[in-house]
């Protein structure tokens, strides 16, 4: 997970491995991600992930759905470490996270690009130094900050807005820039958490196009979305949560399949097969395909 | 040395765009050090002033004039070994009446000199106690009470002893008392200067600790999120520092040492017991490393992510 599988994006030149970054065995085909039996209990005792088993390859896009509060952010936070395993153990291209000293974790994180829900932008930088920030932290030299930072956020659409302050922006706007930062180090997997998720239907449109071009360059995506829509629309790999457990795992598909899903054959029982109402966001709904 | 100057540029950038909050915190670094460096030397010459006063205190063992100079010696010896004294010093006769007509002054000392025939000063022993709380010990030790009842002086040569004996105790009573209360409020303050200054720079750091989240989250480590805080607090801790020294500085030379000129009170204090350069040091480099620690310390628990 360094600079292995630098992206044909890369147009400049390749960062080099640097000396400080984990060696780590090098199983060519190990997945990017992949998870063993994760359960994670809150300190209260709320059970959010229960024995969730998933390998996601390289290269893949994947969609993760499900209802709220069925353990789609808590598998995000593991994957970067920001919360730790229960039991069972994450693994980032072959490596076990959880065994990962304090020290490495912000290693880790840099070579997963992360698109937050809200942004999470720096709010007294502007655009170019909020991107600039993610490299700055790797310690990339002055010259690659100013090839590669305008470079990405002419890839998301912003080069217009280089100076503007994070609250200076719209919504869609601000995404773009959190999706910019997460990719400038071109890192070999990129999370989103719920990227449109407070963006209008058409600007998000537009983010999921932008996550689209990025796994066109090599990047693993992993997308945690409500989106039915665009879930349906695109037709990749499909990973559904329900209470913390993985209810349906499909190469290509849409955004809830009803023979399979848990929530689907009670909503059937309770409201009758077929017509859900487009306008149900949570997307509790039934299947669009059929 | 990319970096170093990375984090700087970092650093500025805070203060700019933060600028209520460190000012708040120079400001009140300013206040801290400005009522710091007036108030310890105004204690440092009130307990320098007690101790000087307690440092006086004596009494004399005045001699019978007959005594021999082998029985002085021996008493000299059996005073000097009494606990608390820390130096006996002999006055002869006409020690004695140089002194008094020293005190008297050239005119007054023909006049009274003049009236005598001889001198009719005894030779006596000045006794300087270590404390002056031991003053009643030493006395005791020197003329016990006998088996009689009676006070027995320890050696048959001693007359009597002169002292000031209610003015003494009375003076050691308030000066140590003054000395008790003066080192408990200088802790205090200190104490206080601490809390406020790492208050304030909790306060500014607070407000930005979903900043700090986000850095971590980007994969920054704690030492480059930490460096330009640290280096905010050299600046804040340094600027507050320098005002206040420029103020304090101000002071002395516009209102102390004018007045030095007429007060002995004041002129004790700038000469011998205050170091104004020291103080101004010392105070310098506390508001530096108080506001750069505590930015450190501060940061650690938004770092835990």
């Amino acid at each position: 997970m360094s600079a292995e599988p630098n992206p044909p994006m890369a147009r400049s030149k390749k960062r080099q491995p640097r000396d400080d970054e984990p060696r780590r065995p090098r199983g060519r085909r190990a997945p990017i991600v992949e998870l063993n039996d994760v359960t994670k209990v809150y300190a209260g005792g709320h059970m959010a992930l229960d024995r969730v088993s998933l390998a996601i390859g390289r290269g893949e896009f994947v969609f993760l759905v499900g209802p709220t509060g069925c353990g789609k952010s808590t598998l995000i936070k593991m994957l970067i470490r920001e919360l730790a395993t229960t039991e069972g153990t994450v693994k980032i291209a072959g490596r076990d996270i959880g065994a990962l000293p304090e020290k490495k974790i912000p290693q880790l994180r840099r070579n997963i690009g992360t698109v937050f829900q809200d942004f999470k932008l720096l709010p007294d930088r502007t655009v170019y130094d909020n991107v600039a920030y993610a490299l700055q932290v790797i310690g990339a030299s002055r010259a690659e900050i100013r090839e590669q930072v305008p470079q990405t956020l002419r890839l998301v659409g912003l080069s217009t807005k280089l100076h503007s302050y994070p609250d200076q922006l719209s919504g869609g706007e601000q995404q773009r820039v959190s999706i910019a930062r997460a990719f400038v180090n071109h890192p070999p997997l990129l999370l989103a958490d719920e990227p449109s998720g407070n963006l209008d239907p058409v600007t998000s449109i537009g983010v999921m196009q932008l996550l689209y071009r990025i796994n066109k360059t090599g990047t693993t995506v992993l997308v945690v979305t409500h989106d039915r829509e665009m879930v349906d629309n695109m037709q990749r790999r499909v990973v559904e949560l329900y209470e913390g457990r993985v209810v349906r795992d499909e190469v290509s598909g849409g955004y809830t399949e009803e023979s399979t899903t848990e929530f689907g054959l009670r909503m059937r029982a309770e409201m009758g097969v077929g017509h859900q109402g487009e306008g149900q966001s949570n997307g509790h709904g039934q299947d669009a395909l059929i | 040395m990319s970096r170093l100057i990375f984090f700087l540029q970092e650093a500025i950038r805070a203060l700019r765009r933060n600028a209520a909050p460190s000012l708040a915190a120079i400001i009140t670094t300013v206040v801290t050090v400005v009522l710091l460096g007036v108030l310890i030397p105004i204690f440092q010459t009130a307990q320098a002033k007690s101790d000087q006063v307690r440092g006086e205190l004596n009494f004399q063992v005045a001699l019978y004039a007959d005594a021999t100079h082998a029985e002085i010696v021996s008493l000299e010896k059996e005073l000097k070994a009494i606990p608390h004294v820390d130096s006996v010093e002999l006055i002869t006769k006409s020690q004695a009446l140089k002194e008094l007509k020293e005190t008297l002054g050239a005119d007054k000392s023909k006049e009274l000199t003049s009236q005598l025939n001889e001198n009719p000063l005894p030779a006596s022993f000045k006794i300087i106690p270590d404390d002056a709380a031991n003053l009643a010990g030493i006395r005791a030790a020197i003329i016990p009470t006998g088996p009689n009842g009676k006070p027995q002086p320890i050696s048959s040569i001693i007359d009597k002893i002169f002292d000031r004996q209610d003015e003494s105790s009375k003076i050691a009573q308030v000066t140590s008392a003054l000395k008790i209360v003066l080192t408990v409020i200088t802790v205090l303050l200190i104490l206080a200067s601490l809390m406020l200054v790492s208050n304030t720079i909790r306060l500014s750091i607070y407000t930005r600790r979903r900043e700090v989240e986000v850095m971590r989250l980007v994969g920054a480590t704690r030492w480059f999120i930490r460096w330009p805080f640290m280096i905010e607090g050299v600046v804040v801790g340094f600027t507050g520092g320098l005002v206040a020294i420029l103020i304090l500085w101000l002071g002395k030379i516009t209102i102390v040492d004018p007045l030095s000129n007429t007060f002995s009170f004041l002129a004790a204090q700038n000469n011998s017991t205050l170091n104004f350069p020291a103080m101004i040091a010392i105070l310098f480099a506390a508001a530096v490393l108080v506001s750069t620690i505590g930015s450190g310390v501060t940061l650690r628990r938004f770092l835990k992510v």
